[in-house]
């Protein structure tokens, strides 16, 4: 039996639950940002395979700190998207995991980072706990906007030494060398280097290291600095002219393109002993040793990039992320600063360090070398701490030190590059035109 | 008395309250945020600071990009083969699916499951298959003694890929509003037709075709307007590549606004897209004579 007042009251409930649905929304658009009356400080991190190690300590932090922290692991390469995105808007994280650099410069110019070059050099205990070099690959003229708190990440030559012996051969000392393992590598029908193609970043990796060693770190310095006219200068042609001329002579096999990273295409395959060399990021050593335990025990190596006869760059200089940084919201003030300060301050400590080793990471701080025997693998910590701590100049990822609009379209031009839809000439003249 | 009430006109139509919910969400989530995207088109703005007023800066700029008239022709191509190549496939499918066979039932929930997946999951799984060395591609490469199963690298084997799954994904979606039409054809056409000497080739193009003319349209708005606005499948299995072989619209909209953060432009681009998105799905509506609805069982 239906009553005649239910029409009236159902239609007071839907105004109601009309309002409630508007009054929400709008109140959640308005406020909860950082800075506001939460006293939680909001944590950012990129998730990945050392994510676990940051549970750990803000865990840790929490069991003392009267201000909680509270951790978001955001998943994936759209980290930087979201990052950015979020810090336009009133829900910005209080703290955030970033490359330092470029991913951070557009925050610097608007005043949306603390500067924390005073409280790194007030404390020593804090500010020298990190070796200099690291700490400086992170900071926008001059000034320190990031505490490190990864592990170094610099971009190595491995190799599979079962292949290397069957075929006689050593790994390459020059570019020549590389050449002419490439076509050893062709006629025994192994792909000489794999490449994952499909995800353009690792490209980027050959051609970062063919520029420095051609002309130095110099020339992309200047680039980073704001003068893009040094994308005109012939050392970047002779690189690009080397990418394509490893391309030409099957280097990467015929099907690079379609191959991907991010899925262990790549990595896979190298595993699978069908490539006899993988340029890549210093963390693939712990995706083998963690996906293809035997190969990385018993055929993985590694080497230094190869030389470039006639080249001005040091053939010790590296490529990579020096490391990953924690940078505090301009927004997070009083007590919620001093507690992001001593969330930081954490990062600097030996225990810290040592979580990070048996991680497979190599720790930025300078104590990090006493450490190195806990390693899981200690001759590859080492080989790792030294070429760090030799390196002359350690490059930031292009991708990550320039700025959102200008690594957008070089990616895109580095891709076309590898695909031959570019020439060398017409890659320079692009880079030239961004 | 109460039966009085529930007849009177006002009782067939519900109060105004109860559009609200839908109207502030609309408002919300769409109107205002096209409002706004229409207001940022006319100004700079990296997402950081205050955007700045351009004017028709960006406008002009869309009117002269080569990567927009390329994504316009790639978007465009992109609607008009995926129209060609499912429709066919899914009328098909859906007229089958309506029927009473035996195993219809399993197959069609077969059939169903890429429609469950998420876009994001179904693209990674597609960006394993076509993998050139380990995937699936490397083997049928190998059965037909290809030379390599670079599908992705190459211009129109990544546009293909991506025509391929945009279709196997949503086929379902489009079998289904077809099993609905085919199912709500009247039996008696058929016993009609049969009594006429029509066979089953005949009795589909001369009953079930005809019926189905407003189920044609409704899809083919719906297939024209999801082609369109394709994006996640093309940012995960080719990011608008090799080179700018797949970027198409919305893709180019997204790498300008959420990688190269240049806003303003993008905002324009976006703009520009639901100018043309509407424009065909009214003129389609319109062309097809599907707004006054006549009803298609005439004499029933």
């Amino acid at each position: 039996m239906r009553s005649p007042n239910l029409r009236p009251r159902l239609r007071v409930l839907a105004v109601s639950a009309a309002c409630a649905v508007a009054a929400t929304t709008l109140a959640a658009c308005g406020s909860d940002g950082p800075g506001g009356s939460s006293d939680r400080l909001e944590v950012w991190v990129y998730q990945d395979g050392s994510t676990t190690i940051q549970e750990d300590f803000v865990e840790r932090f929490n069991e003392t700190s009267d201000i909680q922290v509270n951790l978001t692991q955001i998943p994936g390469e759209n980290y930087q998207d979201r990052m950015r995105t979020a810090m336009g808007s009133p829900n910005a994280p209080d703290i955030f995991f970033n490359w330092g650099g470029g991913s951070i410069a557009d925050f610097v110019e608007e005043d949306m980072l603390i500067d924390l070059t005073d409280t790194l050099a007030d404390d020593p205990e804090f500010g020298d706990a990190f070796i200099p070099s690291i700490l400086d690959a992170g900071a926008i003229d001059g000034r320190h906007y990031g505490v490190p708190m990864r592990g170094v990440q610099p971009v190595i030559l491995f190799y599979n030494q079962t292949l290397f012996d069957e075929a006689g051969v050593e790994p390459p000392a020059s570019l020549d060398d590389l050449f002419s393992l490439v076509d050893t590598f062709v006629e025994r029908d192994i792909t000489p280097a794999v490449l994952a193609g499909a995800d353009p970043w690792t490209e980027l990796m050959w051609l970062e290291y063919l520029l420095d060693r051609q002309g130095g770190a110099e020339i992309f310095d200047r680039i980073r600095n704001g003068d893009s006219s040094a994308w005109g200068e012939p050392a970047v042609l002779a690189a690009a002219q080397n990418a394509v001329d490893l391309v030409e002579a099957g280097a990467f096999g015929n099907n690079f393109r379609s191959v991907s990273y991010t899925t262990d295409g790549a990595s896979t395959f190298f595993a699978q002993g069908e490539a006899a060399m993988h340029l890549m990021g210093s963390w693939e050593f712990a995706n083998q040793l963690s996906n293809q335990p035997e190969f990385a025990e018993s055929d993985l190596a590694w080497a230094t990039f190869p030389a470039i006869e006639g080249g001005t760059g040091d053939p010790a200089a590296l490529v990579g992320n020096p490391t990953n940084y924690w940078s505090v919201n301009a927004n997070v003030e009083g007590e919620k600063l001093d507690a992001a300060v001593e969330f930081l301050k954490l990062h600097a400590s030996e225990d810290y360090a040592s979580a990070l080793i048996a991680n497979g990471d190599i720790p930025t701080t300078a104590n990090a070398e006493s450490l190195l025997d806990e390693a899981p693998t200690p001759e590859y910590a080492r080989f790792q701490y030294e070429m760090v701590r030799n390196a002359p100049s350690f490059t930031l990822s292009w991708d990550q030190a320039l700025p959102a609009d200008q690594s957008t379209p070089m990616i895109d031009n580095i891709e076309k590059l590898f695909s031959g839809q570019l020439s060398a000439e017409q890659f320079v003249e692009a880079m030239l035109n961004l | 008395m109460k039966r009085e009430t529930i007849r009177s006109p006002r009782a067939g139509r519900p109060g105004i309250a109860w559009a609200l919910p839908a109207v502030l969400f609309f408002f919300l989530f769409a109107a205002a945020p096209m409002g706004i995207v229409g207001y940022l088109s006319f100004t700079d703005w990296d997402g950081l600071s205050d955007p700045s007023w351009t004017g028709l800066d960006n406008w002009s700029r869309l009117w002269n990009d080569d990567g927009m008239r390329n994504a316009i022709w790639l978007s465009l191509l992109l609607t008009a083969l995926s129209w060609l190549t499912q429709t066919p496939v899914v009328l098909l499918l859906g007229v089958w699916a309506a029927g009473r066979q035996r195993n219809r039932a399993v197959l069609s929930a077969i059939f169903f499951l890429p429609l469950l997946a998420s876009s994001v999951a179904l693209a990674l799984l597609w960006r394993t298959i076509f993998d050139p060395n380990l995937g699936l591609a490397a083997d049928i490469a190998d059965w037909f003694d290809l030379d390599n199963a670079d599908l992705l690298g190459s211009s129109t084997g990544a546009f293909a890929a991506i025509l391929f799954v945009s279709g196997w994904q949503f086929a379902p979606f489009h079998m289904l509003i077809y099993q609905g039409g085919a199912r709500q054809i009247p039996q008696s056409l058929y016993d009609a037709a049969s009594i006429d000497g029509a066979g089953t080739v005949r009795q589909f193009f001369h009953v079930t075709l005809p019926q189905l003319r407003n189920t044609i349209v409704t899809s083919t708005v719906l297939m024209v307007v999801g082609a369109l606005t394709y994006f996640d499948v093309v940012l995960i299995l080719t990011r608008g590549g090799p080179g700018d072989a797949t970027a198409i619209v919305p893709y180019l909209m997204y790498e300008t606004g959420f990688r190269a953060f240049d806003l303003g432009y993008a905002s324009a681009v976006a703009a520009a897209l639901v100018i043309v998105a509407t424009g065909t799905s009214l003129l389609l509506v319109r062309l097809t004579g599907f707004n006054r609805m006549r009803s298609t069982r005439e004499g029933m």
